[in-house]
């Protein structure tokens, strides 16, 4: 016990004396809580625009007119042809083009039906899905205003139609900061979590250190929980300023109970510096412990439902997701913090996390040798 | 009981394919209280048998043991009982003077105040840099400061893995002379070094060279064994000399020692008059020739030519 008490003050102590690491325990969270959420932002807008119209007519006028004020579109350019308006995609100038084709307004008039052409640039996949979904739902718009104008609808709907109202249930505004901001926050102790440990350990190595510490009489569960337990509380400083910063920044208060917070990022964490302290014993130097951590981290990252839902992933990525604690974690957060979920609606994923904690950190100790 | 007895241990690095041996059938003793030197060059296997002795390597083959314990099975005994030094300077270059060597004597359930009178004589060089960061010292700071963290839980063995490589003539001086008081307290110590004019203060002196033991013996026992007559040469332009001496009929071998060349002729009835007309007769000039007294250096150059 006084050794352990001894290697924690010990390890503090080169904590508080080595700058970057107190600065990434306090500072990164900060500035990355601060910046990132605002660039992580699935609303699309800016989509530059390019018009062909060869009507020139009212309705044509009326339709720009109410595309442009949608507030998602830029129109940029102008185009006589739809060749000239490809060329203006192919230039960057335009995401997507709108043709309206010749006599628009009077075959509108007359046969009751037009068409129009949607051209949407592809290379940005989110832009152009989202933009050409903003683009129909107001052609969509367009079209239900003109027939009102000129249907006289009878007292009771001739033909049945299904209106569709939607309300965003958790995120009345569905602000994408509510939802980001507590992803992003899991993303910050996993690193922590990751690359503290094992750079930490694998420096120990590379200084020669570690082979003072071999051949001393202390037992290897004193030195590794010597090196987890600093760390551990690291993570849980950041995640309180991290909550913080929501709270006084986003005005995210979450909705679910905050100790439950508390009480899966301690069982996260283990899992997490289980993971680092993995990879240092098989590291032998701190360049073979950043590149090995980092594709861990990537793989946690794109695989953890932060920018992309777990549900839309193929069923082997799924699997993938289920050994990934982040995924875990990111999901119960949301899930505490938008929905406030209770203790019952988490257990499950807290079983798992503790599960993979204990896998991680016995393969660890297991792989960890005082003697080669 | 001997301090460290050593049995036919086998050391292999690398995969199937490809095996260095780095100790090959080593055995040796050392008595309790002695000093005891490994010298051999570098590569030799120093290293490995030291990692060996301290348990943090387990051989391929033989047994060892380290005051009375074996070093595969009663390890934690062995634990309690060593001191070791590493070759590369490690200790915490971000805590001071005094918070690694309180570090050291923690983890080794002890404390500074317990063990005082024993690093007393070494701490009191440290002791005005107490407060300064292990990483600011100069080199022989901190070679004092590991000896004193590796002292400081009073070891009955103490391993010191070339602990004066790097560091200059006067701290290598000052070193040894505590090593020598460190033995007077009953401390067996095992040091390795490839100087070969550290070997003569050591009590006895273990030859190794590619993972072979050579020679094991008082380093005046091994100069004893050299039987030959020594002779040391020099003339205006050492280079020829040496290429001339190399190639003289009588010559069995001839090496460059200091300012002088050593050399040993094969037979030594003839004595030095025939070297000094055929070196006379290659036109050398300042030609100086006189009988020497053989040293390790010498010794470990006989025994590697064997």
């Amino acid at each position: 016990m006084k050794q352990l008490s001894f290697l924690l003050e010990k390890e503090f102590r080169q904590v508080f004396r080595n700058p970057a690491i107190l600065r990434s325990v306090l500072i990164m969270p900060i500035i990355q809580l601060l910046i990132f959420p605002f660039a992580a932002n699935y609303e699309v807008k800016n989509v530059l625009l390019s018009i062909v119209d060869h009507d020139h007519s009212s309705y044509s006028q009326k339709f720009i007119s109410k595309i442009t004020a949608s507030g998602y579109f830029i129109l940029t350019d102008y185009s006589p042809s739809y060749n000239k308006a490809l060329e203006a995609i192919e230039s960057d100038k335009a995401d997507l083009v709108i043709e309206i084709p010749k006599n628009f307004e009077k075959d509108l008039v007359k046969e009751t039906k037009s068409s129009m052409l949607l051209a949407v640039n592809a290379v940005n996949g989110a832009k152009a899905n989202l933009g050409g979904a903003y683009a129909a739902n107001i052609i969509r718009d367009f079209n239900q205003e003109i027939r009102l104008d000129w249907m006289t609808f009878p007292a009771f709907n001739a033909i049945p139609t299904i209106e569709i109202t939607s309300s965003n249930w958790y995120n009345p505004t569905m602000n994408y900061k509510d939802f980001m901001v507590p992803g992003i926050l899991v993303t910050l102790l996993t690193m922590i979590g990751t690359f503290l440990t094992s750079l930490n350990i694998v420096q120990e190595k590379e200084s020669g250190t570690i082979e003072q510490i071999n051949v001393s009489p202390i037992s290897k569960t004193t030195f590794i929980l010597g090196k987890l337990i600093p760390f551990w509380i690291m993570g849980l400083i950041t995640l309180t300023i991290g909550l913080l910063i929501a709270r006084l920044f986003y005005q995210i208060v979450p909705v679910g109970n905050i100790a439950l917070i508390y009480l899966f990022a301690m069982v996260f964490l283990l899992a997490l510096l289980g993971i680092g302290l993995l990879i240092s014993t098989y590291a032998e130097t701190q360049t073979q412990a950043t590149f090995v951590g980092f594709f861990v981290m990537m793989v946690f990252m794109l695989l953890g439902g932060l920018y992309t839902s777990i549900d839309s992933m193929p069923e082997w990525a799924k699997w993938i997701t289920k050994v990934n604690p982040v995924a875990y974690f990111i999901e119960v957060m949301r899930m505490i913090v938008l929905k406030g979920s209770g203790f019952a609606d988490i257990k499950y994923h807290l079983l798992a996390v503790l599960g993979l904690a204990v896998v991680f950190n016995t393969w660890a100790i297991l792989n960890y040798h005082k003697r080669s | 009981m001997q301090a460290v007895t050593v049995e036919h241990i086998v050391k292999k690095y690398g995969s199937k394919k490809e095996t260095v041996t780095a100790l090959d059938d080593v055995s040796l003793d050392v008595a309790q209280g002695e000093l005891f030197g490994v010298i051999g060059p570098d590569g030799a296997g120093k290293t490995s048998l030291f990692r060996i002795l301290t348990t943090l390597l387990l051989a391929d083959g033989g047994h060892a043991t380290v005051d009375g314990f074996d070093v595969v099975k009663q390890y934690k005994q062995i634990r309690n009982r060593i001191g070791y030094m590493p070759g590369k300077f490690s200790l915490y270059q971000d805590l001071s003077v005094e918070e690694n060597l309180r570090f050291f004597a923690t983890i080794f359930n002890t404390s500074i105040e317990a063990n005082y009178d024993l690093i007393k004589d070494i701490y009191i060089q440290l002791e005005p840099f107490k407060t300064r960061r292990a990483g600011k010292l100069s080199g022989g700071m901190k070679q004092k400061l590991a000896l004193c963290c590796a002292l400081i839980h009073r070891p009955v063995v103490l391993f010191l893995d070339e602990p004066t490589t790097g560091v200059d003539a006067v701290s290598r001086k000052e070193f040894w002379e505590m090593l020598k008081s460190l033995k007077k307290q009953g401390i067996s110590i095992l040091v390795s070094t490839p100087y070969m004019d550290e070997a003569e203060l050591c009590d006895r002196v273990a030859l190794i060279q590619s993972g072979k033991i050579m020679s094991i013996d008082s380093p005046q026992s091994i100069i004893k064994k050299f039987t030959k007559k020594m002779w040391s040469v020099r003339s205006a332009e050492m280079f020829r000399l040496l290429n001339d001496l190399q190639q003289y009929s009588n010559t069995e071998k001839c090496y460059a020692f200091g300012e002088f060349h050593h050399l040993v002729l094969k037979n030594d009835a003839e004595g030095m008059d025939p070297v000094m007309h055929y070196l006379e007769h290659l036109s050398h000039l300042e030609i100086e020739m006189q009988l020497a007294k053989p040293n390790i250096e010498d010794c470990f150059i006989e025994l590697m030519s064997q």
